[in-house]
Parts: structure tokens; C-alpha cells; sequence
């Protein structure tokens, strides 16, 4: 009953998805007030029955209902209450309602927080977003329902993979959907902003903050995503450059580009195309991510189940959203004019060619990760791009935009002087090759690799400090007075960029000092690694809720002095017959221990792997710092005070943001 | 007789020791050689793991095969040969240059270039547009109103 | 204004090689060994341990080498199709029981059937990694003079041996 209830409530959604969808973008087009006035209600309805669809699912898991195929694939008895829950989205079909549960959640979010804009420009928004939902619902309904029945049930459940038994597999999709929806608010603004014809400072203003919440999300998503592949896989690494953590990573990189390019347009007008692209741009690719994960047309760890039809019909939803949005731009985006002047040497330019190297980069990471395929239909051979390929590549290509990081918060708008800056920035990049030339002797080795690395970092913070400086030396009055009086967003920045910086000493210090060692440990044997003695102590059989396993004890000493005791564990869940490592990690601000079980061999010894691994967490610290950084600007004054000023200002400026807090001024 | 029981305890002792563990290849640099070939070859069961990584028989043994390769002597070059006459450029991670890769490999290097003459293509352009018109007297009395109306916001 | 154009066009080509790819298997190794001779090996026979088998005593005749295992479970799914060929006589199959122990092996055989004229044993898997398998079961097509013509990834389906195997066979027999 609880199934077919989800069903129907899907069906009714997306009647709604379409009334949302069609009436207001044509009703904006021609004029039609009530037609218009349809948005937000039907956006509302279409949350409601969404809700009600993924509740009917999640009580279906976790009733343990095996009579709907979705539960009895992915879920288990004897699977923990939590995963069961989370099992919800741990299939391709759950995921997708997920998704759209998500995007629902934003649309929702967008006809509460947008009172203060002209009504088509919302009605055409909210279409948007109601037909980017349309083609996800139709797609559920059509080729992946989550309620499809089983006849005759199955007595129980084939279990959920037992590699998403894990809580930061249970957070990282729904962070992760949350940053790919978010990009289709910025998109839709885009494309609201093209068919009305009215691309101005004004439109990036309230396009920002949606943007920058968007990437904060996606930010954590990856982050997430990253940290759990290295402590639930295994052999301590954190990015492979798999082709879905690259489809990740790509609507990421242009996100970035995004939140500078509305910066400009929204302080200067400039940009205005690039900007709208962009957005499409963006959004496009988080769209090519759910193709390239669900259609099997490349190998990935995160390949879902794939069926010929799916594939299909994705490339056609995608085809179709991105043909059209693109050819609109082709169409509308000539007419927007250049906007601001400014100088070779200004502000706008240096973030111009960060957008370059960023939007650059991007496209050289698609290019690897579809080449593999474009070689095979052309029956040029199979290859493989993997990371060697890819560390080869971005590296060189991002390491002007960091130097430019540093020199861009500087500059001047529109006319920015060059020996002006070259004095600011002698101090910072005096303290940066001094740190990249002495730091490595103290972590023990010098290597050009390292120094450049502590060279990169050390000149965002440095550069960062000296921005501050001038800035505060603007002001008058004492220093918390000073600093008091800049806005939340120019803290959010130079937060987001310290996070960067954190970022790189992360990488350089784990790639240039870690250390591991692969051996053979009977009992009482032990094994040096970066100064840490670890002395295997032998093997327990353990049982679990839904597995068996062999949980090991690993003692772990320096200089003699006992430290802890470290129990990797090797299981295997009863139901899918499937062993999987879980490794023991001591983590620490100044590096991790992290040990593995590998295989029993002859004699009750083990093949073991121990780590040392420098700063590691800095890599998933420095990007929560980002992310925090971009929460920071979030909650910039003027997105919160309440308007108080009349109608009667400038044309098309309307009122200031209504305030996150709710505090709206109706 | 105890003198005896002593030896035997101690000869006991001395083969009991805990010794330190033995590392899956004899010497420490050529498991280092290893662990580096074997990252560069991509499993082909596991296909989204490298040798190294991979729990696969076929890499298991392949690993075995790594080995014993250097311990013969052969260099890095002619091990990595060995595995693509068999198993072809798949084998690879980090994709060969040849005519069929040449895109591949100088792609990013065209696309910064292209974003680069875009950049300066946009950026003279712009040079030689026509300066903003200055005020007219109204907008100037209008502008210096929202400047004044703006100030009486509170500060943070 | 055609720049304005340019991002539509690389996406369409884009889509284009993405449609493409949805009829095509990335996890599908093709062989470089194709149309090079087939590495050489000297084995032992499964039924008579004592007396090897080498690729150059079939030098002359057109032959299949299937790789295949007691514990291989698509191998199951394959035989039917090998026994019928055998019957039919129209080419030799050869076994190479891969990573396998022969008492399993033999009651594999004795079980099932046995199609092949005879099998050899690569017990570690030696003479496979030379072969380039990375699965199993595998097929390879070898002609008169040795070399390797065409490798079957998976198990010989009836499609496969009507389409691709028996032409090429009757093609080089000729």
C-alpha cells in the first residue's frame, strides 16, 4: 500500500513539475499575471509529494518491506536501523528521488527568499527549475522506479553494499546533491536572466548567494568523499582522479570560476556573458556527472547498476537541457553589451584569467577523463588516463591562479598599478621563499617538490596578511574598530583562500614525507615508520550485527614510551560474501597513523600495512575552512538587513535581500 | 645436565625472539621499485585500482611477477614493456605519447593557449572602448541622495 | 558573433561521442596480441601429467585455446556451445586449465564433459599473464602458422561462434 501511495504521490509531482514548468516561463513571455502566479505554489505542491514519495519509500527500508525491489536489493534484517534509512539512497532509483527531493527543497527555498524580486524573473526561475525536475521525475517514473514491486516478495534482503555501511557514506550523497541542485538555482537564474533579456549588476547580486551556498555544499560534498575513500578503502589514498570524482570536481572548478565571475559583475557589470556561461556551464556538468555515472559508459567505483535504456534517456535530458540553454546563450547573449571598462592591469583582469585558468583546467580534466572513451569510438585502441596523467597536468595549470590569488584582493578595480602592487607584495614574497627554503629542513628533508608546495601556500597567507593590512589601514579608529568595519564577505574571502593555502601544506607535506611500509608480521613482530614502532600483537575473531571478521592488535610506541593500541579489522558480511578492510586510524593535527590488515598467510602471520602520514588531515581541513569561508560572505550585511527603503529607488535595483534569518521585509 | 637444560633454553630463546618483520620483498629499495611499478599498471579486474592497490588474483600475481622481474635485473622500462606486449596501453595509467595521444597530451597545453588569446583578445578590446560618459547634472544630485541615504544604514 | 556559437558546438560534438560510447564495454580489454604469434609454452598435459603439450606442435592446423577452470562459474555457461563444436569437428579445442588444482579439474571434466582434444596446466598462472588473460573463460583463434587471430573475452556465445569464430576458422583453414 505505502508503495503505491509513494507511486502516485511521484505521478502527481510531476503533473506539478509541468504546471510549474510550462505555465510561468510563458506566462512571464506574454504577460499573463495568473499564469505567472502559478510558480510558487506548484513549486510547493511538488515538494509536498516528493516529500511524501521518499517517506514512503524510507518507511518501506526501514519496515523492512522485501516485497518492493528497490528494499529487497539493497537492504537486510539484519542491516543496522541507520542503514537501513540510508539505504533509501544507496541505490541509483533511491538517489534519484533523493535528488530531486533536494531540488524541491531549493525551489522551495527560492519562492520564500525571493520576495524582493520582479515576479516574471521569479516565474521564470522556478520554471526553470520545475523543468529541470520534470526530466528527472520522468526519468524515475519511466526507467528507474524506486517502487517497483517483487512477486513473490523475497524472504529477506540481498544487504546493502557493505561499503556504504558507513556514516560518511550516509552524509556525503545527500552533501554532494546538495551542491549539484544548488548549481541549478544558479543556472536557472541564468537562464531566467537570458529570456527576460535583463543581464545586469543586479541580477549577480541575487544570483550570488545561491551560487556561493551551492559551492559550499559541494565543497563539503567532495571533502566528504575524499576522507571517507581514505579511511574505509584502505590503502590511505584520498584522490584517484576516477572519472565520477572528476565529474565531481569539474562543476566544482567552474563553480569557483562562478562565484568570481558574479563578483565582478555584481561590483563592476563586467562579464556579463561569461558569467551566464559559466552558470550553464556548471550546472551542465553536474548533469554529465549523473550521465557518466549512471550509463556505464566509463568504468568508475561508483558505477551504478547500468541498463542500456537508462543511458538513453539521460543523454537526451541532457542533450536537450544543455542544446537548448546553450543556443539561448548563442541567441540572447550578444545583446548584453561588455559592461565596465578596465585596464590590462586591474582587479577585473587578474580574476578574468583566474576564471581562464580555472574554466582551463576544467576542460583539460573532461578531456582526460573522456578521451579513454573517444579513442574507443573512433577504434583507436583502449588506453587508461590516470593520475600520472592528470598530477601532470593540473598542477602547472592551477599554480598561476594561486600566484594570482595572492596579487588579485590587492589590485584596484578597473585600474590597478603595477609598481604599486610590486612594493605591497616584495614583503610577502620575501616571507614565502624564505618559508618554502627552511621549512622542509624542519620536517626533515628538503625536496623541490615540498618547497614549491610550502612556497604556493606560505604566499597565499602571506599575501592574505598584507591585504588585510592595507585594507585596515584605511579605516580609522582602533584596531576592532578596524576590523569590525569590513564586511563579513571580505573576511569569507580571505577565510575561503587561507583554506587553499591549508589545502596545499595538506598535499605537500603527505606526498613529500609519507611513509609506508608493506610487510609480513607474525606475532611479536614489529615495524618502524616515521619514528612510530608498531608491534603486531595478533588476530580475534569478531562477530558484528551482520558480519564476521578478524580484528587485529596493533601496539604502537615512540621511543619506547607505549602510545596505543590500533584493532584494524578484516570482516566479511554474511550476506554478499564480500571482504572489506576497515583500517585503524589515529588521527592527529601533525599526521595519522594508519594501519591495515591484508591477507592471513602461513603460520598465523598477516600481511600488514602500516602509514605515517604527515598532515593529511590539513587536505579535508583546509577545504572545511573554504567552505567555512563561504558561509562567512553568506552572511554578509547586505544580504541580511531588511529593506526599508521604498520602490522608488534606482530601476531594477528593487529591494536589498531579505534577511537569511527570515527576517523578511515582505 | 643443567648446564644442558641452560644451553637448550637459551638456543629456544634466542630462535623465539620477535624479530622484525619481514617487508614483502627481501630489500627495502627494490619493494620501493616495486610498489612504484605497480602503482603505474592499472588491475585489470579490479579496473579502478592500480596493481599495487588491488586484491585480484591476476594482481596478486602480477605483483609476484614485478618482483621477481627486478630480481633478475630487468630495468623499469623493459618490466613496464613486458606488461603492455600483453595486456596493451590499457595496462597504463599514465597514457603513452604517440600520434593516437597526441591530443590528449597537448590539449591542455592548446586550451591555455586559446584562453589565453581569448583573455588578451578580450582585454584589448576593451582597451579601445569608448570611456564612460561622465554624470549629467540630475544624476549627479540623484547618485549623491543614495550615497547620503545609504550612510544612515548602521554599521555592523 | 559566432564565438558565442562555440561552446554549443563542442558540446554537441561532445554528445556525440558520448552516444557513441553507450554502445561500447570500457571494462572490455582488447588484445595486443592479435595477429602476433602466440607466446610460447611447454606444459603439462592434464590426463597425462607426464607428457607435455607446446603451441608448436600444432604449427600447420587451425586450433582454439580456451582457457578455462573448475571454478569458473561462466564457464558453465559456455561448455554446451564447446561440446556441440566439438562434435561438429569443424576445429580442434585445446584447454589450458588456468590457476587450477587437477583433481578439481578432472572432475570438472568427468562431470560436465570434456570437449577439448586435450588440456594442459598452467597451475600459476604463468603462461595465462604471457596470453594476456585477465578472465575467464577466454578464447583464442590461432592459424597455421602460429599466430594468434582472435581473442573471445568471455564465454563463447552461440552469436559469437556463428558471427566471428567459425567464418574466421573456415577462412583460414583455406
Amino acid at each position: 500500500m505505502i508503495p503505491e501511495i509513494g507511486q502516485f504521490a511521484l505521478i502527481l509531482a510531476l503533473l506539478l513539475a509541468l504546471t510549474q514548468g510550462v505555465l510561468p516561463i510563458v506566462g512571464a513571455a506574454r504577460a499573463i499575471p495568473t499564469w505567472i502566479r502559478v510558480a510558487r505554489p506548484a513549486a510547493q505542491g511538488q515538494l509536498v509529494f516528493v516529500a511524501i514519495a521518499f517517506g514512503c519509500l524510507a518507511w518501506s527500508f526501514v519496515a523492512n518491506d522485501f516485497s518492493v525491489l528497490n528494499v529487497a536489493t539493497n537492504s537486510n534484517s539484519q542491516l543496522p536501523a541507520q542503514y537501513r534509512f540510508a539505504a533509501t539512497w544507496g541505490s541509483h532509483e533511491g538517489s534519484l528521488l533523493l535528488w530531486v527531493l533536494m531540488l524541491n527543497v531549493w525551489t522551495v527555498a527560492v519562492t520564500v527568499f525571493s520576495r524582493h524580486l520582479p515576479e516574471e524573473m521569479v516565474a521564470r526561475v522556478l520554471g526553470v527549475m520545475g523543468l529541470v525536475s520534470v526530466g528527472f521525475l520522468l526519468f524515475m517514473l519511466l526507467t528507474s522506479n524506486p517502487f517497483e514491486r517483487l512477486f513473490p516478495a523475497a524472504p529477506d534482503g540481498r544487504d546493502l553494499n557493505p561499503l556504504l555501511q558507513d556514516p560518511g557514506m550516509v552524509i556525503h550523497p545527500p552533501m554532494l546533491y546538495m551542491g549539484y541542485v544548488g548549481f541549478s538555482v544558479a543556472f536557472a537564474f541564468a537562464i531566467a536572466a537570458l529570456l527576460g533579456g535583463r543581464l545586469d549588476a543586479t541580477w549577480a547580486r541575487w544570483s550570488r548567494p545561491w551560487t556561493t551556498l551551492a559551492w559550499c555544499f559541494l565543497t563539503l560534498g567532495i571533502m566528504l568523499g575524499s576522507w571517507w575513500a581514505y579511511y574505509e578503502l584502505g590503502w590511505g589514498g584520498w584522490w584517484f582522479w576516477d572519472p565520477v570524482e572528476n565529474a565531481s570536481f569539474m562543476p566544482w572548478l567552474f563553480g569557483t570560476a562562478l562565484i568570481h565571475s558574479l563578483a565582478v559583475t555584481e561590483k563592476r557589470g563586467s562579464f556579463k556573458s561569461w558569467t551566464v556561461l559559466l552558470a550553464i556551464c556548471a550546472f551542465s556538468l553536474s548533469l554529465l556527472g549523473t550521465f557518466l555515472v549512471r550509463s556505464g559508459v566509463l568504468t568508475s567505483v561508483h558505477a551504478f547498476a547500468t541498463d542500456p535504456k537508462r543511458g538513453i534517456f539521460i543523454l537526451a535530458f541532457l542533450t536537450v537541457a544543455i542544446c537548448g540553454s546553450l543556443t539561448l546563450f548563442a541567441w540572447r547573449a550578444p545583446r548584453v553589451g561588455l559592461g565596465g571598462k578596465f585596464d590590462l592591469v586591474s582587479r577585473e583582469s587578474m580574476l578574468l584569467a583566474n576564471n581562464v585558468l580555472l574554466a582551463v583546467a576544467a576542460g583539460s580534466v573532461l578531456l582526460g577523463t573522456l578521451y579513454p572513451l573517444f579513442l574507443d569510438a573512433l577504434n583507436l585502441g583502449k588506453i587508461s588516463v590516470g593520475p600520472p596523467y592528470f598530477d601532470a597536468v593540473f598542477v602547472p595549470l592551477m599554480t598561476p591562479a594561486v600566484f594570482l590569488m595572492g596579487i588579485g584582493p590587492l589590485a584596484r578595480w578597473k585600474e590597478a598599478s603595477l609598481p604599486e602592487l610590486a612594493v605591497r607584495l616584495k614583503w610577502a614574497l620575501g616571507v614565502s621563499l624564505i618559508t618554502a627554503l627552511l621549512l622542509p629542513f624542519v620536517m626533515g628533508r628538503w625536496t623541490p617538490l615540498v618547497a614549491f608546495g610550502l612556497l604556493l601556500a606560505a604566499w597565499i597567507i602571506a599575501t592574505s596578511a598584507v591585504a588585510l593590512k592595507y585594507r585596515l589601514s584605511r579605516h580609522d579608529g582602533n584596531l576592532w574598530a578596524r576590523l569590525g568595519a569590513q564586511p563579513r564577505s571580505y573576511y569569507g574571502m580571505l577565510l575561503a583562500h587561507c583554506g587553499v593555502a591549508v589545502f596545499i601544506i595538506g598535499v605537500t607535506l603527505v606526498k613529500g614525507y609519507e611513509t609506508e611500509r608493506d610487510v609480513r608480521m607474525a606475532v611479536g613482530d614489529s615495524v618502524m615508520a616515521g619514528g612510530y614502532a608498531f608491534r603486531f600483537d595478533g588476530v580475534q575473531e569478531v562477530t558484528g550485527p551482520n558480519y564476521r571478521g578478524a580484528r587485529g592488535a596493533i601496539d604502537v610506541s615512540r621511543d619506547g614510551r607505549h602510545i596505543e593500541v590500533l584493532h584494524p579489522e578484516k570482516r566479511v558480511y554474511n550476506v554478499q560474501q564480500m571482504p572489506m578492510t576497515e583500517a585503524a586510524i589515529d588521527t592527529g593535527i601533525f599526521g595519522d597513523l594508519y594501519v591495515s590488515l591484508g591477507e592471513s598467510v602461513s603460520g598465523g602471520a598477516w600481511s600488514v600495512r602500516v602509514y605515517h602520514k604527515p598532515f593529511v588531515t590539513w587536505i579535508w581541513g583546509g577545504c572545511i575552512i573554504m567552505a567555512l569561508g563561504g558561509l562567512l560572505a553568506l552572511c554578509d550585511r547586505r544580504y541580511r538587513v531588511p529593506a526599508r527603503r521604498s520602490e522608488a529607488i534606482v530601476a531594477g535595483g528593487g529591494k536589498k535581500r531579505a534577511g537569511v534569518s527570515g527576517a523578511a521585509a515582505g | 645436565m643443567k648446564l644442558l637444560a641452560l644451553v637448550a633454553a637459551l638456543l629456544f630463546a634466542c630462535a623465539a625472539a620477535a624479530q622484525n618483520a619481514v617487508p614483502t620483498a627481501a630489500d627495502p629499495m627494490t619493494n620501493k621499485r616495486a610498489v612504484q611499478l605497480g602503482e603505474k599498471l592499472r588491475c585489470l579486474v579490479c579496473q579502478n585500482q592500480s596493481i599495487e592497490e588491488s586484491n585480484a588474483e591476476l594482481a596478486v600475481d602480477l605483483r609476484r611477477q614485478i618482483r621477481e622481474m627486478i630480481a633478475e635485473g630487468r630495468s623499469d622500462a623493459n618490466i613496464i614493456d613486458f606488461m603492455v606486449q600483453r595486456y596493451g596501453d590499457f595496462v597504463l595509467y599514465q597514457p603513452p605519447f604517440k600520434a593516437a595521444t597526441l591530443l590528449l597530451w597537448l590539449g591542455p597545453g592548446v586550451l591555455f593557449a586559446s584562453g589565453l588569446g581569448v583573455l588578451i583578445y578580450n582585454l584589448r578590446r576593451r582597451r579601445a572602448q569608448r570611456d564612460e560618459q561622465p554624470l549629467t547634472a540630475t544624476q549627479q544630485k540623484q547618485a549623491e541622495r543614495l550615497l547620503a541615504a545609504g550612510s544612515e544604514q548602521p554599521r555592523r | 558573433m559566432t564565438r558565442f556559437l562555440v561552446p554549443l558546438a563542442v558540446f554537441i560534438v561532445m554528445v556525440a561521442f558520448l552516444a557513441v560510447g553507450l554502445g561500447l564495454n570500457p571494462r572490455e580489454v582488447p588484445s595486443p596480441l592479435i595477429n602476433k604469434p602466440a607466446p610460447a609454452f611447454v606444459l603439462p598435459q592434464l590426463h597425462q601429467p607426464d607428457k607435455t603439450f607446446s603451441q608448436e606442435d600444432m604449427k600447420g592446423k587451425v586450433w582454439l585455446l580456451n582457457v578455462w577452470a573448475s571454478w569458473c562459474v561462466s564457464c558453465r555457461e559456455e561448455h554446451p556451445v564447446l561440446m556441440d563444436l566439438a562434435k561438429s569437428n569443424a576445429v580442434p579445442i585445446y584447454g589450458l586449465n588456468y590457476k587450477d588444482k587437477p583433481e578439481d579439474a578432472l572432475a570438472w571434466l568427468r562431470q560436465f564433459g570434456n570437449p577439448y582434444t586435450l588440456s594442459i596446466i598452467d597451475r600459476d598462472g604463468r603462461v595465462g599473464i604471457d596470453y594476456g588473460v585477465y578472465g575467464v573463460p577466454e578464447t583464442f583463434v590461432i592459424d597455421k602458422q602460429g599466430a594468434i587471430r582472435y581473442k573471445q573475452i568471455g564465454p563463447v556465445t552461440p552469436a559469437a561462434l556463428k558471427d566471428k569464430i567459425l567464418p574466421l576458422v573456415k577462412e583460414l583453414q583455406s
